[in-house]
């Protein structure tokens, strides 16, 4: 099964390096990895996202705790919570193509933020399964780059994951 | 005080309670060397290679509790000493590496003597650091000692750019003598709940079994241990790891369990119904097959190290804590209990423990002209009145000596269980007679793992260290020739050793003595003389049959009850 788990952790230089050796080292998956900076500046916030049996998932977060870095960590997928990703796509968009293309923009509330005679890029954010299935919508043809975030997520509700 | 980084380092060390450091000076930690030659108190012990100091530290700790310390130089002394990082923390052994490094404005750009020791070190470190600035010195070394002695134990590596060291800046110096991190809080007592639980399925238990591992050991917890299997009156059984915390002797001890465990231990965990496993990680030199794995047992796990549980075998009783203080719980809830142990079910798997026992399963030919290799581990327990502290390498001279020596007591036995590293003994035993100088100190090794290390001999000399070598030369990589006997139809490929040096004049080159022994009739004579010199070290090449076999063997990946026995064994 597919695992959101987001980790608070101290912002020191080698951090990232620790999570990232640890899914190699031990043969997990890893679907996609995000990190910034959070308001205290001395801790980053990782959303990683993952998948496997409920053994491994339990591994993986047992691993994780034991980071020395990691302070705080939550699996998002066991509780309420919000998945957002933001992806940028540039489309071939001529002539007939372009109306069509923005009318299925608007319908997934995507942005058209630039614009040539050729083509659009366009803004798009929401859970991933929303960006896969704009891709699906779009002739795959007219694909000419995509680039995505990867999710970050959090809780729902009024509590946060905080010291 | 304003001091130096060098000096802060060494100070740091003295403040820390540390006595001893192993290791190999260089470019990039030569301000450190300086400040070392600056003062008496912190003893540096010279080795002749980093991997020796990465294995001495570890001995040292083994053999004490207390964390090795290791200094090296940037580059090859840091990549020399990796594999004595990686030992150390397959067994979880606390210990302090300190690298020097290139100077920080020129980290990256392939200086000379530049590798990434941090990157390098990662996977095979419990925490490591890397100081880019002097006033994070002490603080980082502080933390080093607190990661690498709490919790689960392991090694730490702290990488020290050569400006950090400068001789010519200097800071205030304070140590502090606390530490706090909020991303790190070991556990430090298990769940009262958990371990009520139980001792309710122990008191209920039928068939029950102790595995205990090298976390008892570490954790000082032999003590509780024994009190607590003598007061239950239950069979136990012990790692490569765990031997020595429950006594070898004792009356419950089934010996050590898994691929060259005895038949008893090995039964006894497949027919068990309530196993309780303490400070053990259910290794696959353990378990063989995990499906076929004690089939029928509702299993305990008490472990300080939380990802230990239900990693390679699901646990139904997980206690997370320090395995003394929950021991010694478990033993309180017991004794104020009203519920005691099923004595009429007992009885009945103590026979059958029994008749698995008369089973002889480490039954060897006695009466043979060539020395066995069992013998000699037996004559030396006789000779040292099962006293030494003995090290090891690795092969079947480590397994004799595991099943052979019967150790007593914890911290007697001394070897490279998780990594299996060959060339760790005589280090290891340098570790160890350091940290306990009148001790008789024994490195059981084979004529291949001897010399991965054998330089260390000049170490030993030049500190007077009366170590006592007992080579088993069978002129073979043994354990290798057996696997290649049994799963490679005696193909013997790369595994012959009989091109070795004269051991006796190779230890006499270096200043010691030299003996060698090829009888059975002389094995007794040999050994005594060589315990006799209480302050040199002794050689002793024990020609040994070069065809015994460690028996009993489970292949790996095979159930526990399919052994292979020694010829002439035979089931009861
Ligand atoms: C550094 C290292 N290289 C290779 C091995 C694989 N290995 C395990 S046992 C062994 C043979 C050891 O031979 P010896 O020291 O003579 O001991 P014996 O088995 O003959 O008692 C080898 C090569 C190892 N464990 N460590
Ligand atoms: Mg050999």
């Amino acid at each position: 099964m597919r695992h959101i788990i987001s980790i608070l952790m101290e912002n020191e230089s080698g951090a990232l390096a620790r999570v990232a050796n640890l899914f190699t080292a031990r043969g997990y998956n890893i679907e996609s990895l995000t990190v910034a900076p959070t308001e205290d500046l001395s801790l980053s916030r990782m959303t990683l996202v993952t998948s496997g049996s409920d053994e491994i998932i339990e591994q993986i977060t047992k691993q994780l705790n034991k980071l020395v870095d990691v302070v705080k960590l939550v699996d998002l997928t066991e509780g309420g919570h919000i998945e957002r990703e933001m992806m940028l796509i540039k489309l071939r968009a001529e002539r007939t193509q372009r109306e069509e293309i923005k009318r299925l923009v608007d319908i997934f509330r995507g942005k058209i933020i630039d614009v040539t005679d050729t083509s659009y890029t366009v803004e798009l954010t929401g859970a991933a399964s929303k960006l896969n299935a704009f891709i699906e919508a779009v002739n795959e043809e007219l694909i000419i780059e995509v680039v995505r975030t990867g999710p970050s997520g959090i809780g729902r509700g009024p509590k946060g994951l905080s010291l | 005080m304003e001091l130096s980084g060098g000096e802060i380092i060494v100070q740091c060390l003295r403040d820390e309670g540390v006595e001893h450091v192993f290791g190999y000076p260089g470019g990039a930690v030569l301000h450190i060397y300086d400040a070392l030659f600056k003062q008496k108190e912190l003893k540096h012990i010279l080795v002749r290679h980093e991997q020796a100091a990465g294995h001495a530290a570890d001995g040292y700790a083994r053999a004490t509790g207390k964390p090795g310390v290791v200094l090296v130089t940037s580059g090859p002394g840091a990549t020399n000493v990796v594999t004595g990082v990686a030992t150390a923390f397959m067994d979880s052994i606390p210990m302090v590496v300190l690298t020097g490094q290139v100077p920080t404005p020129v980290i990256g750009s392939d200086a000379f003597q530049e590798v990434d020791t941090v990157g390098i070190t990662r996977p095979c470190v419990k925490h490591n650091f890397l100081v880019k600035r002097l006033e994070d010195l002490a603080d980082t070394i502080k933390k080093a000692f607190y990661i690498a002695t709490t919790g689960r134990p392991g090694p730490v590596v702290i990488d020290i750019p050569k400006d950090i060291t400068d001789p010519g800046i200097k800071i205030p110096y304070h140590y502090p003598n606390k530490v706090k991190m909020r991303s790190y809080n070991p556990v430090v007592k298990g769940h009262l709940g958990q371990i009520k639980k139980a001792v309710k399925i122990l008191m209920e238990a039928e068939r029950p079994v102790f595995y205990t591992g090298g976390g008892v050991v570490l954790d000082d917890a032999a003590k509780p241990l024994t009190d607590l299997v003598d007061t239950l009156g239950f069979p136990i059984t012990q790692t490569l790891m765990g031997l020595g915390a429950y006594p070898g002797s004792g009356k419950n001890f089934l010996g050590m369990l898994g691929m060259h465990g005895t038949y008893e231990a090995n039964m006894a965990m497949h027919e068990t119904d309530v196993l309780i496993a303490v400070g053990a990680r259910f290794d696959d030199r353990v378990t063989g097959h995990v499906k076929q794995f004690c089939p029928d047992a509702t299993i305990i796990h008490v472990d300080i190290d939380p990802s230990s549980i239900s990693k390679n075998v699901r646990v139904d009783v997980p206690i997370v804590g320090p395995v003394k203080q929950v021991l010694k719980d478990m033993l309180k809830v017991v004794n104020e209990g009203d519920k005691k142990p099923k004595q009429q079910a007992l009885k009945k798997w103590w026979k059958q423990i029994d008749k698995w026992r008369a089973m002889d399963c480490m039954k060897y030919d006695k009466k043979s002209e060539l020395i066995k290799p069992q013998q000699a581990v037996e004559m030396l327990h006789k000779v040292t009145k099962g006293d030494a502290y003995v090290t090891s390498d690795v092969g079947q001279h480590q397994m004799f000596a595991a099943q052979f020596y019967r150790f007593d007591k914890p911290r007697r036995w001394i070897n490279s269980g998780g990594l299996g590293t060959m060339g760790f003994g005589l280090p290891a035993a340098i570790g160890v007679q350091m940290a306990h100088p009148k001790a008789d100190v024994a490195v059981v090794t084979g004529e291949s793992s001897i010399q991965m290390c054998i330089q260390e001999l000049a170490t030993c000399l030049q500190y007077d260290l009366p170590i006592k070598i007992i080579l088993l030369n069978n002129g073979y990589m043994g354990m290798v020739r057996q696997w290649q006997e049994f799963f490679y139809d005696s193909r013997y490929s790369q595994s012959g050793m009989s091109v070795t040096p004269d051991f006796v004049k190779l230890t006499e080159s270096y200043g010691h003595i030299g003996m060698r022994v090829e009888k059975s009739e002389d094995l007794e004579g040999a050994m005594k003389e060589a315990f006799s010199h209480k302050d040199r070290l002794v050689f002793l090449d024990v020609v040994v049959d070069p065809a015994e076999n460690v028996y009993p063997m489970i292949a790996a990946g095979k159930g526990h009850h399919e052994m292979y026995l020694s010829p002439g064994s035979e089931l009861v």
